[in-house]
């Protein structure tokens, strides 16, 4: 019992890193019905900029800053330098040059910084407290669902509350539309990525430091698996993204934890492909199809 | 207010407008009629530049707005109601709305607009989708209605919609103009009904202009009627 209480909260923690980075995903696939493939490259390119910022100042924050704010720089170059000039026509495409920048940018972070895992620390402690003799919670775990809770309800408050949001919400449901009444449709989309991409720098940030280090193929598996979590959810539901971030997150603590840390990316892969085949829409998305 | 010279325009290679040319004045309702596949919603979306122009002017205030942003359309005064409606039916009825007057500022109460259309007054909350046709035609309307126009592009208002609807909304053209000034491009099929509230009226063939005047003028046109407007 101790150990699946443990379990729990260990896969809360991950399964809240899960939705910050499928939550990523899903604000590019609502503005741009592409799956950023590139998220994961983009995402430690940023983390790198960043402990290269602590290391050098001295200063967690001050890299946790440049992370961030590198994540919107990158996000909004991608879109308007390379996406934005990509034939839509067929999905293929956008899929096609995301993974050529994912080649572009971890060749080049392995020119820069090498092929080794990089130590990178943890600005809180990551040891658990005891409740009652079972290891809850970590200091860094309690930073983890502050910041993925803030970043939630900034998001929230932003596409419900804000004139900036309905806009953004418009032009991507209805482009043409949203352009007759006078909203800067490429504007919305490029202010997607930016915010997609620090999200996506975010989650990296918060996952580096729980991994090996750092290194330029880092966040491999973290994609594969807020991919999954993002396809659970449905992909155009930011709801679906957080949910099915808990949900893989403690699908891989239970794995791990029960059957071993080597089971633990197939049953990622295995309910992938389960939903894919199951519910390909999500469990979370409306079935109905926009017509107008 | 809108002078169109010598327009031509189409979709890649193939050309729908041929040298259109007519004036839309302040204050009026110009209809613009003629059977499917003439070219009126291409000529409407070429107006706001949804479709770029291959030869000819837009002057409005004599500006030319070929080359110009479809962005940029609303501010200066020209708001475009596309076919099929083009209500955002994941949105609410109250976020549609705002969305049209938010380019302003100070931004526009609604109050204006739900006065207008009590039926959407009461359905603020609801989604495009669980809208009637009729209440989908309002919104849209409406919506073009909070960007504060000065002359209104408005795409087949008729479409689907019972006659009673449609009356009710040609009333309301009728009223805005009078009240208002508002001045109206209304592409319709349904001719009759377009031509009750016209002012003036062009008929549109293949893409050409094949008769203008006043609307008064082409209703009583027998010849015309029967050769372009089939009744």
């Amino acid at each position: 019992m101790d150990r699946f209480v443990y379990l729990t909260f260990d896969g809360l923690s991950r399964g809240a890193i899960y939705a910050a980075f499928a939550l990523a995903l899903v604000l590019i696939w609502r503005a741009a019905r592409i799956v950023n493939f590139a998220q994961g490259a983009m995402a430690i390119a940023t983390v790198y900029a960043g402990y290269s910022v602590s290391t050098a100042t001295g200063s967690y924050w001050l890299g946790f800053a440049v992370a961030i704010i590198g994540g919107l720089v990158l996000g909004a170059t991608v879109e308007r330098v390379v996406m934005r000039f990509v034939d839509h026509s067929s999905p293929l495409n956008g899929v096609v040059v995301a993974l050529g920048l994912v080649l572009i940018i971890q060749g080049v972070l392995g020119m820069i910084y090498g092929d080794d895992y990089q130590p990178a620390a943890a600005p809180f402690s990551r040891d658990a407290f005891e409740v009652g003799g079972v290891a809850l919670l970590s200091r860094y775990d309690l930073f983890v669902f502050a910041a993925v809770g803030a970043v939630v309800v900034l998001l929230t408050l932003l596409f419900r509350r804000t004139p900036t949001g309905l806009r953004m919400r418009a032009a991507a449901f209805a482009p043409d539309v949203s352009r007759l009444l006078g909203v800067p449709v490429g504007g919305m989309l490029t202010l997607g990525w930016a915010l997609a991409a620090a999200t996506g720098s975010l989650a990296g940030m918060l996952v580096i430091p729980t991994e090996l280090g750092l290194h330029p193929n880092a966040m491999d598996l973290l994609f594969i698996s807020a991919f999954t979590a993002a396809v659970v959810g449905g992909l155009d539901s930011p709801i679906g993204a957080v949910v099915g971030g808990v949900v893989v997150g403690l699908l891989l603590s239970y794995v791990s934890g029960y059957l071993g840390a080597t089971v633990a990316p197939m049953a990622v892969l295995i309910l992938l492909v389960v939903v894919l085949l199951g519910r390909p829409d999500g469990l979370f998305a409306r079935s109905k199809v926009r017509t107008a | 207010m809108m002078e169109i010279e010598n327009l031509a325009a189409g979709y890649h290679a193939a050309p729908v407008l041929h040298d259109v040319s007519f004036t839309v004045p302040a204050g009026k309702i110009v209809a613009v009629l003629g059977a499917n596949g003439a070219g009126k919603t291409t000529l409407l979306r070429t107006l706001s530049g949804l479709i770029p122009a291959t030869a000819g002017r837009i002057l409005y205030d004599g500006v030319d707005l070929r080359g110009h942003k479809v962005e940029r359309m609303v501010r200066r005064g020209i708001a475009h109601v596309p076919e099929g409606r083009g209500v955002i039916t994941e949105l609410t009825v109250d976020e549609n709305l705002r969305l049209g007057g938010l380019w302003r500022k100070p931004r526009p109460s609604l109050d204006d607009i739900y006065d207008l259309f009590p039926p959407l007054a009461q359905r603020r909350d609801r989604p495009g989708h669980q809208l009637s046709g009729g209440e989908r035609q309002m919104l849209a309307i409406g919506r073009a209605l909070a960007a504060g126009p000065r002359l209104l592009l408005l795409d087949e208002p008729s479409l689907g919609l019972a006659p009673k609807v449609t009356a009710q909304i040609m009333s309301l053209l009728r009223d805005l103009r009078d009240r208002t000034g508002l001045a109206v491009l209304l592409v319709e099929q349904n001719v009759r009904s377009a031509l009750s509230v016209a002012d003036e009226a062009l008929v549109l063939a293949l893409g050409r202009v094949v008769a203008r005047g006043a609307a008064a003028d082409l209703r009583d046109d027998a010849e015309l009627r029967h050769a372009y407007l089939g009744f």
